[in-house]
């Protein structure tokens, strides 16, 4: 391997990479784009849930427990509706997710001393949203019963009961519990994979395509030497995506960096290494640029989003696609970036995704340097 | 014309199903993937790690915690009895919850004072850990009151006993509350648009760049044909493509459908259509895949993102919540959850299908526009 035919690779890649300024832009606009909608706009965090209210026992006692769900910060109380039909029509239409139903002994039981059923209509069809709708509801409907057994026992003239047990909550990490805090550094690795795939999947592609490659071919150049001056400029576009990111979470978003800032930097041109090497696999094996491109997206870019843990827990996946997620390298580098980000953890304790992150990266390079062969068939 | 027409047909057909392992990405990718994806989109929140630290260690202290276990939310994992311990299983991600209980927990109970239970949670990924903890106050709120109870009935006897009041929830539409028939309907719409678009965006723009398109520009086809030519293909492959996998979603994940499949694939249709009319509105404004590629991925990104499929669209900003209504794919998702869990009809789905036939309209007359040009 000489460096001097490297650089001249990297140096002609470069050229044609300048050349096409809007391919370029997009490749730094793409994560800006994609931090600015997940800083602003995407929240899986659940609040002002849309409910109506069917009162049929229109008592201190039932206007007592309304108010407490218009007070809660979780509800938005749309209006009240009078007959069963209406609470259909208002959640078929999706103009609210929850029906409160109040029914008409209501008070009266409450005064005879028997428990008093309220009824919950939820749209499930959204199931985390309503799941994280019902516990909120959960929760006022227990501080109510409570506040009646209290209040009772007090009116009677006993000694004043203190609720037996308390719950106290802390939570680590994230106190604010605030999704964009871990969706932003997990975003770091989607957003790598996928430009990283794209920049590289068509680059060898192309040049069979074009019939350049006949050219390349013709120049003492070697394949290694071709494949690592092909990577070195998207090496670079590729790390300052990074920097770019890194910067936008610390000033933009201000998301916590507890950790070491060398260290996320290491493990991302390990993994950026990798995710350019497999984008020039697919273009290698595909030889042209319509399939390189699917081959691309559906490689990189959806299993990045879905099997990586950002947004659905691995955890509660059944085992055998668990297994699957083992083969998505962004798995690794999205627990890397939470634990540095999140918890301030180094290596002692993430140093299994780092070696994995490693084997992946070396392993996507040998594999381009063994597809590609510099021959005409 | 219609033997032009046939002729461009049978040429686009061949070119896109030569290499094998075209046919590979075209038919059986988007099945593997929906099969993946289905088992793996599921927010549901089932045997968090539950570590318990605790230093009281009575009969009322492991009273609770067995309430937490018998719910199946939470599975302990271990049993730690010092803090260093406990951190360090929260640190490592072996442990999303402690349950901490100190001496004297069960002697507060007893003097009637307030017993305290502290939760530790693992706020890194706050969804769960906010529906953690949601089941968390659930259960101490049940077990509380169940003490309460036996107080005001030592304190009030029998007769006067204070009501109480409970809340009985039914969700509509999806009984279990099961995340993945709500993801799933999102996942076949993903999966096909992901494959129409990058077909048709590469359609035109890959003639471009070949130099092919002289050779088509000194053939008799007119600019009609060849558009008809360039979208018929496209859109049976994409329709063949959504009859699989939701074929395969509905048999093997016994996806529920409620409402009529023929509306359902007269929608598809039309949302096809828009989804063609984007992919050849961005390979007629490109120059090179490469453009065309990226111009694709710029587009579906964030329509994906902002289509409703992940993240309702009610918690994002007003602002942001006008821009999906250029979306075609959020209306698509209304119409296809509609149809699959809600089976509604058209008389509620409407306004999403005349939203979707405008934005079909307009995106490809812009791209027939943008290809006389090219033509001409």
């Amino acid at each position: 391997m000489k460096p001097r035919r490297v650089l001249a690779i990297a140096r002609k890649e470069s050229i044609q990479i300048r050349r096409d300024p809007r391919s370029l832009g997009m490749a730094i606009a793409m994560p800006m784009l994609l931090l600015v909608l997940f800083g602003y706009a995407l929240t899986l965090d659940v609040d002002r849930v849309p409910l109506v209210v069917w009162d049929q026992s229109g008592t201190p006692a039932s206007r007592e427990l309304i108010s407490r769900f218009a007070g809660s910060r979780y509800f938005s109380l749309k209006g009240y509706v009078q007959d069963y039909r209406d609470v259909e029509r208002a959640i078929d239409s999706g103009e609210t997710l929850m029906a409160l139903v109040v029914p008409r002994d209501f008070a009266g039981q409450i005064e005879s001393g028997r428990p008093a059923a309220v009824q919950l209509l939820a749209d499930g069809s959204d199931s985390n949203t309503a799941t994280i709708a019902i516990g909120y509801a959960e929760a006022v409907v227990q501080a109510y019963s409570r506040a009646i057994t209290l209040d009772a026992t007090q009116r009677l003239g006993a000694r004043p009961l203190n609720p037996p047990v308390e719950m106290r909550t802390r939570v680590w990490f994230n106190a604010d519990m605030e999704s964009k805090n871990y969706i932003i550094p997990g975003l770091i690795p989607v957003i790598m994979m996928v430009i990283a795939a794209l920049l590289t999947s068509l680059t060898i592609a192309r040049e069979w395509e074009r019939g350049t490659m006949e050219q390349l071919i013709s120049t003492p150049v070697k394949g290694p030497e071709l494949i690592l001056g092909k990577l070195v400029p998207y090496f670079v576009i590729g790390m300052f995506d990074v920097l770019l990111a890194v910067l936008m979470g610390e000033f933009v978003f201000h998301v916590p960096l507890r950790g070491s800032l060398l260290l996320l930097f290491v493990m991302a041109a390990v993994f950026l290494v990798g995710a350019l090497s497999l984008g020039m696999v697919i273009s290698i094996v595909a030889k042209n640029q319509l399939l390189a491109n699917q081959l691309a997206m559906i490689l990189t870019f959806v299993p990045a989003f879905i099997l990586s843990g950002l947004v659905y827990a691995i955890s509660v996946m059944p085992w055998p696609i668990r297994l699957v997620t083992y083969l998505v390298p962004a798995r690794y580098f999205v627990s890397l970036l939470k634990g540095i980000y999140l918890k301030g953890v180094g290596l002692s304790v993430l140093g299994g995704e780092a070696i994995l992150l490693v084997v992946f990266a070396a392993a996507m390079v040998a594999l381009a340097n063994f597809k590609f062969r510099k021959k005409l068939v | 014309m219609l033997e032009r027409i046939w002729q461009m047909l049978i040429k686009e057909f061949i070119q896109v199903l030569r290499d094998p392992k075209m046919k590979g990405v075209l038919l059986v990718m988007p099945v593997a993937q929906l099969i993946v994806f289905g088992y793996a989109v599921t927010t549901d929140v089932r045997n968090v790690r539950t570590a318990v630290y605790d230093l009281d260690n009575s009969v009322a202290s492991r009273e609770l915690v067995s309430r937490f276990a018998s719910t199946g939310y939470f599975k302990i994992v271990e049993y730690v009895g010092t803090d260093e311990r406990a951190r360090e299983l929260l640190d490592r991600g072996d442990a999303q919850i402690v349950l901490h209980m100190n001496r004297g927990f069960e002697d507060d109970l007893r003097a009637g004072r307030t017993a305290q239970l502290q939760v530790l949670a693992d706020g890194t990924d706050s969804n769960t850990a906010g529906i953690a903890l949601n089941y968390s106050a659930k259960i101490v709120g049940e077990y509380s009151q169940s003490i309460l109870n036996g107080r005001a009935l030592r304190l009030l006897g029998p007769v006067r006993q204070p009501g109480q009041v409970r809340l009985q929830s039914r969700a509509w539409f999806n009984e279990n509350l099961e995340s993945r028939n709500f993801y799933l309907p999102g996942v076949i719409a993903i999966l096909v648009t992901l494959v129409t678009l990058l077909l048709t965006s590469m359609a035109v723009v890959r003639e471009k760049e070949i130099g092919t398109m002289e050779q088509i520009m000194v053939t008799p086809i007119r600019p009609f044909e060849f558009i008809l030519g360039k979208t018929v293909p496209f859109a049976l492959i994409s329709l063949v493509n959504v009859v699989l996998v939701t074929t395969v979603g509905v048999l093997w994940f016994n996806l529920p459908v409620r409402g009529s499949i023929l509306r359902l694939l007269f929608a598809t249709v039309l949302y096809l259509l828009t989804a063609l009319g984007v992919g050849l509105v961005i390979s007629t404004i490109s120059n090179t895949q490469q453009q065309a590629m990226m111009s694709t991925f710029f587009f579906y990104m964030p329509s994906m993102l902002l289509s409703g499929f992940m993240f309702p669209i009610a918690n994002m900003p007003v602002v942001v919540q006008w821009l999906t209504y250029l979306n075609p794919m959020r209306y698509f998702l209304v119409i296809i959850r509609g149809i699959f869990l809600k089976g509604v009809g058209f008389d509620v789905l409407w306004p999403q299908l005349v939203a979707l036939a405008i934005i079909g309209v307009v995106t490809l007359g812009l791209a027939s526009r943008r290809f006389r040009k090219t033509l001409a």
